[in-house]
């Protein structure tokens, strides 16, 4: 359906990357956000807090992160579509709750305005190290979508797309922004509403009767209802059958669990959002995502010059893993250079679909600033040879 | 008390239903709570309290943490969520604020809602966000074994207290008042009729109101300190409570085996976070503030 055209700044803009996320929550349907604060992701909930109460929404500050992410969750079982925000120290905060919203398959979004870390770090400057903490953060097994943007632009149209897939697949899904995104200044186009789709909430069309809270449908997931509608329903972050009711046995576990990973599998495969280039002729293959892509583009064009048919393959959706397409490239490829601001954490994903066919080349960067282009493009020109 | 009294002939006549069921999910029956236990009896003045208020059922709902008492929003029949270790307020909030015309009850215990819930306890207390929090007061953590709690006196013996408690306890009801709750009550599993009085008062009330209920835990918290059972909890509380409606909180404090201050302490009223939220956005954004329509249409 189309969106709600109330709240929706329809016109060309010049947006940073946090305020262009928040135009997004707006467009998406959001009416709901909790935060605490914390830079460099504080921008998207000051301009929600400016903005909604002439939209018709509310916005809380909670008392801490633990709070925010699970005021969004009430937030969406009372019928709201709902988001928080937050960065490093808080996005671990947060992880108890990214568990909580998986289990009872709540549909919701989380901004990560990703900095350098491990604990406080630092503050104001960027870095991608918290891709695994965003798959992998809570404990137990289960699945999330993860997308990165790479431009202000990006931040709003992906924020909608990211809010579409919570519904759709009720999961948790994490805008995974970083430091440079989130405050760099870019043109930003924002559609007229009916040029913006919405994926509305699954809600049941059964009666109360009729109605099991966690029976999946034909696409593993289950329908959702809302509180105050008569369904009288339970929701428990305890192992669950499909009423909604606790059961503590290995076959409910198993079943539950599965499913929990097996629903995102279509965003795996053909559709998970990738960004490509060049990858005809490549004999190497970039595999970026957030502001490293924007640098590695120059490295590709510098490879290109130089006789190097160097290719961009740009994970937009990284989690889930589009597995499957880096291994049907890593076939017919010399190898993959894979720049991260970070020590080496998507580059695992890179080697493990590549099972050793071909080289995989991490291009490490413990954070605070960008890469160097020209560190990018030697390994580009190293990894060709 | 007459022993001789409690010998109930427990003949159930044939089709006889009791009338709480409808308000309970009898197909979870039998529920995990110990014999001797108090939750249920908190449960049973709760399912009175909401037959008193005539509620509309349906917009009620029932937000739970962890522990034993946390499993409460699992036994009632309403709109109920079994959250997080702690959090059942602030998800409380969140659904009370998506959805301003359901009555949003938050049920946990003393550990849950005061030691990992204690930070969110005194926020949505200091909002006055529109919340009935009832906490059963066992005393201590029951679902893991019987661990010292906020709630639990000195010189208690518990699992992770082997030679005594020794650090102060929290007085609930006094840092409830201080925090800001419109309504503060204080009964025991013993006072089932003041309780479920409570409860409905609290139901008719606007803003964040907390009751407090002394239950027993005779599987862990007596055992250790040579309590007796359930019963003798009946007994100890009819012996050492007090009723002193309006009494000072700061003078309730509990200790192991001391007087135990019950009745309602606070029944005051102040404009509820909504309520402040439309004033100041009135006042600052006149025609331009939108009601809250926080809903998706879709």
């Amino acid at each position: 359906m189309h969106a709600d055209p109330k709240g929706i700044l329809t016109g060309v803009h010049f947006l940073d990357g946090d305020h262009a996320c928040c135009e997004g929550t707006l467009a998406a349907g959001a009416r709901f956000a909790a935060g605490y604060p914390i830079t460099p992701s504080t921008e998207v909930v000051e301009r929600f807090a400016a903005r909604i109460p002439t939209v018709g929404g509310l916005f809380i500050q909670m008392e801490d992160e633990l709070a925010a992410s699970i005021a969004i969750q009430g937030a969406v079982w009372g019928g709201a579509k709902a988001f928080t925000v937050t960065s490093g120290p808080g996005f671990s905060l947060m992880m108890e709750h990214i568990g909580y919203a998986a289990i009872t398959e709540t549909p919701c979004v989380f901004v990560n305005v990703q900095r350098g870390g491990p604990s406080t770090g630092l503050p104001t400057l960027p870095a991608q190290a918290d891709m695994m903490q965003a798959r992998w953060g809570s404990h137990g097994d289960y699945g999330i979508i993860a997308l990165c943007p790479n431009s202000p632009q990006e931040c709003f149209d992906l924020t909608i797309t990211g809010f579409n897939l919570s519904e759709e697949f009720r999961v948790p899904v994490m805008m995974m922004l970083d430091e440079c995104v989130g405050h760099m200044t870019e043109k930003v186009i924002i559609p007229e509403a009916d040029a913006i789709d919405v994926t509305p909430r699954r809600y049941t069309k059964r009666t109360p009767q009729e109605f099991r809270l966690f029976e999946p449908q034909a696409d593993q997931v289950p329908d959702m209802v809302r509180a105050g509608e008569g369904y009288r329903f339970h929701v428990t972050g305890l192992t669950h059958d499909e009423r909604g009711y606790p059961s503590m046995n290995v076959e409910t576990q198993d079943r539950l669990v599965r499913r929990l990973q097996d629903k995102l599998k279509p965003m795996a495969n053909g559709r998970a959002l990738c960004d490509t280039a060049d990858l005809d002729d490549a004999e190497v293959v970039v595999v970026s995502y957030g502001i490293t892509s924007r640098v590695a583009q120059r490295a590709i064009k510098l490879a290109r010059q130089q006789g190097v048919r160097a290719g961009k393959f740009r994970l937009i959706s990284a989690w889930p893993f589009p597995a499957g397409r880096i291994a049907a490239l890593a076939g017919r490829i010399k190898a993959f250079v894979v720049p991260e601001l970070n020590l080496g954490q998507m580059v695992t994903e890179v080697e493990r679909a590549t099972a050793g066919r071909c080289k995989v080349v991490p291009v490490s960067h413990a954070g605070g600033s960008v890469h160097n282009p020209d560190v990018i493009l030697k390994a580009i020109v190293e990894a060709a040879r | 008390m007459n022993e001789a009294t409690l010998e109930i002939p427990c003949e159930i006549p044939a089709g006889a239903r009791n009338p709480v069921e409808p308000f309970l999910r009898m197909d979870r029956m039998p529920h995990i709570w110990c014999p001797g236990c108090g939750i249920g009896t908190t449960v049973n003045c709760f399912t009175r309290a909401l037959l008193g208020s005539k509620a509309n059922l349906d917009k009620v709902a029932i937000v739970s943490g962890i522990g034993c008492t946390g499993r409460v929003a699992g036994y009632a029949a309403l709109d109920s969520f079994h959250t997080t270790h702690g959090r059942a307020i602030p998800f409380a909030t969140g659904l009370k604020l998506s959805n301003p015309e359901l009555q949003v009850v938050v049920y946990s215990g003393d550990g849950d809602l005061f030691a990992i819930g204690g930070n969110h306890f005194i926020h949505a207390a200091r909002r006055n966000m529109d919340l009935k929090v009832i906490c059963v007061n066992n005393l201590t953590y029951a679902m893991t074994g019987g661990q010292t709690g906020p709630a639990t006196p000195t010189q208690v013996i518990s699992a992770t207290a082997p030679y005594g408690v020794f650090e102060p306890s929290f007085n609930l009801v006094q840092l409830a008042e201080a925090a800001g709750a419109t309504y503060v009550a204080r009964w025991t599993t013993y006072h089932v009729k003041q309780l479920s009085r409570s409860m409905e008062e609290v139901l008719a009330k606007k803003g964040f109101c907390f009751i407090e209920v002394l239950s027993p835990c005779p599987t862990l918290y007596q055992r250790r300190n040579k309590m007796g059972d359930g019963l003798d909890a009946m007994k100890f509380y009819k012996q050492v409570s007090k009723i002193r409606n309006g009494a000072p909180t700061s003078e309730c404090a509990l200790t192991k085996a001391g007087e135990i201050v019950v009745g309602k302490f606070v029944d005051r009223d102040r404009p509820d976070y909504l309520e402040l939220l439309r004033a100041q956005m009135t006042e600052t954004l006149g025609d331009r503030y939108v009601e809250p329509e926080v809903v998706c249409s879709c």
